[in-house]
């Protein structure tokens, strides 16, 4: 770990254990924004940190954005951060000014189809895209699409388009955006950067906070089994709950590892095979975690009041956001068979 | 060791017949039920579906019928259930009382508690509560500490029960408390009560659960007074109440129909326990697998559609299957926790393997 990943490290942890409570979790699954925790977040430089320093970023790379982004899973922040992360990211690299406050990325399904054309000077952006990110509180979305035969990234504002409100599991927003030759800035895709980025990197993130999610599901639940006694001791002195704990600490440590390599490859610039394999472990290992993490916390974990909602459902979610385990397993199985039976070991020993 | 007996058999004809008029039945009420509406399932609590049900006759099925029952067999009664809970009927208010509440009142109540309670459990008009576990008494149920006092006409009732599904909603709540204490001996001096929830020094207060739903409730006994003729049974005999009552709550068929291989063999398992009840043997072990092995299956059911479909869950849009999808997922982690957890039922299993 370098320095800057150290300092990062300590200063989320700080942030989010101070900023991200009960009360403004609830009051954002009723739709209100966080705008004191979004200022707390900006202030201390966490939403541009792939930037150049130039450009009032943190001059880091995709390790150390990884840091950011799996804090933000563990202590379920409610905001875009991992959307502004990934939205920058595609900007900046694609030459493109990064406006300030939170941005989100479309489409979240990759068979929606935004259309960009030109239209005087400018680009006219048109299409609806479903489920995005809080599309309806960010200032700008970013757009990654094919026009003109080559991959392009575009900038549109918010009001730029209708929105429709929604939600996924746990309250946070996911949003419908429909574009009707709404003005856009817009330029050729960054070097190496597929028509497919924001599946990709969305997927990237989501893997990132789901390996989050689960060390703080493996912490509370190894918490509450020294805590809960019954039949006079911890439940923790159980063997059955030992074995439960210590396959959710498996899993726990799969998904931390199969994210961790995943960001390490976005930094060599090829990472579609290594977010495919972190997207299919993170999301069998959130299934599995929140599964056992609810059977040890017993009824109490079951409940509203009970913090470890907040996290389970963000798993549920997550997920299945940016394509689900299916749908990453296809393009893993695809990857593998058109290298053939072969080529298999030697590119895992290889990455 | 013992091996579990689940031995093939087939439903009686007559038992068919009824299938044949519950499916009519429940093709007229629940026709045009949304599918969410249906994931409901046992969740479900529509008092006038229940009196429907008790006019059929298919509440109270095998109970004597000086005691407003039917006197049929309890193969007829399980498919009564695996229908209603096949098409997803909302049975919950009157299921705890058919299945539990009132075969615990006759077994162990008195003529003037049957009399009074049974043939309206039956009419579908009575719906009940259970009130078992507390704050600190969950798996370990026998450490529960609501205290009972004996004083006179009846007793003092000071403690805090948790959990208790649709207390809020219930007429009557069967409650255990402590009527005596002796900290060696745990599981004696437990006593089963016939409360009625709207008596004075009853606190209930909702506890939401992780989708926002109210099931849940604390309900909070400070000095309310329980008259002597609701206890239910001995003072002290609660424990081997209490058990004898679970065992109703681990043996029907719901355990499988909640939610293709699986499901067939779970259905023959259950089956198999049913018919055992039938012929008047002892089937606690063999529904305790069931019960395991259903749980697990059901659960198992979100798992299986998120990694076929790849489609996301959702709360109040997107499709049926999303919208029930996103129920289920929420709803999964309290299968093996309700009625026993996963843990607790795995040691009966293993005491019945001579382990323990």
């Amino acid at each position: 770990m370098n320095e800057l990943r150290n300092i990062l490290g300590d200063v989320v942890t700080r942030l989010f254990t101070d900023l991200v409570t009960k009360d403004v979790l609830e009051s954002a699954e009723q739709g209100e924004w966080p705008d004191g925790l979004w200022q707390a977040v900006e202030e201390n430089g966490l939403t541009l940190p792939l930037l150049s320093e130039a450009k009032g970023g943190a001059g880091g790379t995709w390790g150390d954005a990884y840091v950011v982004v799996r804090a933000a899973g563990r202590h379920a922040v409610p905001l875009p951060l991992a959307e502004t992360i990934v939205g920058s990211w595609l900007l900046s690299e694609s030459g493109l000014d990064v406006p300030s406050g939170p941005l989100t990325v479309a489409p979240v399904h990759r068979e929606d189809r935004l259309r960009l054309a030109r239209a005087g000077g400018g680009w006219r952006l048109s299409g609806t895209a479903a489920r995005v990110p809080w599309g309806g509180a960010a200032g700008h979305v970013v757009v990654v699409t094919e026009a003109e035969g080559r991959p392009m990234v575009a900038l549109a504002a918010r009001g730029a388009g209708a929105i429709t409100r929604d939600q996924n599991l746990a309250r946070e927003p996911r949003d419908t955006l429909a574009f009707d030759a709404a003005p856009a800035s817009a330029a050729p895709a960054g070097p190496r950067m597929p028509a497919d980025a924001v599946w990709l990197y969305g997927a990237l993130a989501r893997s990132a906070q789901m390996a989050g999610g689960l060390d703080y599901v493996l912490g509370q639940a190894s918490q509450y089994a020294t805590e809960r006694r019954q039949f006079g001791k911890p439940i923790g002195a159980f063997q059955v709950i030992q074995q439960n704990l210590a396959v959710l600490a498996g899993h726990t440590a799969a998904a931390g590892t199969a994210a961790a390599n995943a960001f390490r490859a976005a930094d060599r610039g090829d990472p579609a095979f290594e977010i495919a394999v972190a997207k299919v472990r993170v999301g069998e290992a959130a299934g599995v975690g929140a599964s056992i993490a609810h059977q040890v916390h017993g009824a109490i974990g079951f409940t509203y009041e009970h913090a470890l909602q907040f996290v389970t459902r963000r798993l549920w979610s997550w997920r299945a956001e940016f394509g689900g385990e299916g749908d990453w397993a296809v393009e893993l199985g695809r990857a593998v068979s058109e290298r053939g039976a072969d080529a298999l070991w030697p590119h895992l020993t290889a990455r | 060791m013992q091996t579990f007996r689940f031995e093939l058999g087939e439903l009686p004809p007559q038992a068919e017949v009824l299938r044949a008029e519950v499916r009519e039945f429940l093709r007229r009420e629940l026709g045009d039920a949304a599918p969410l509406r249906r994931a409901h399932s046992w969740g479900g609590f529509d008092r006038e579906f229940s009196r429907k049900m008790g006019a059929r006759g298919w509440i109270a099925m095998t109970w004597p019928k000086r005691y407003g029952g039917h006197e049929r067999s309890a193969l007829e009664r399980y498919v009564v259930l695996e229908e209603m809970l096949a098409a997803g009927a909302p049975v919950s208010a009157h299921w705890i009382a058919d299945r539990q509440s009132g075969p615990l009142l006759l077994r162990f109540g008195t003529e003037a508690q049957r009399q009074k309670f049974l043939p309206a459990i039956a009419r579908g008009e009575l719906s009940f509560a259970i009130g078992m576990s507390e704050p600190d008494s969950g798996s370990d149920l026998a450490s529960l500490r609501t205290r009972a006092e004996r004083i006179p006409g009846g007793y003092r009732v000071n403690g805090t029960k948790v959990w208790t599904s649709n207390a809020h909603l219930a007429d009557y709540m069967i409650a255990t408390f402590r009527t005596h204490h002796d900290p060696a001996k745990k599981h004696e001096g437990l006593t089963q009560f016939l409360v009625d929830p709207k008596l004075q020094g009853i606190t209930m207060s909702p506890i939401i659960d992780l989708a926002g739903a109210h099931h849940f409730n604390m309900v909070v006994f400070e000095d309310a007074f329980v008259p002597e003729d609701m206890r239910v049974g001995e003072e002290g005999a609660g424990w081997k109440q209490v058990t004898t009552e679970l065992a109703f709550e681990r043996s029907g068929p719901e355990r499988y129909l909640s939610s293709f291989a699986h499901l067939a063999t779970l259905r023959q398992m259950s089956l198999s326990v049913a018919l055992m009840l039938q012929a008047g043997e002892n089937p606690n072990l063999e529904a305790a697998v069931v019960k395991d092995v259903g749980t697990t299956f059901e659960q198992e059911i979100p798992e299986i559609v998120h990694t076929l479909l790849g489609v996301e869950p959702t709360i109040d849009s997107g499709s049926d299957l999303q919208q029930v999808l996103g129920f289920l997922m929420q709803r999964a982690p309290s299968f093996s926790l309700r009625g026993g957890t996963r843990e607790i039922l795995r040691g009966i299993i293993a005491r019945g393997l001579g382990l323990r």
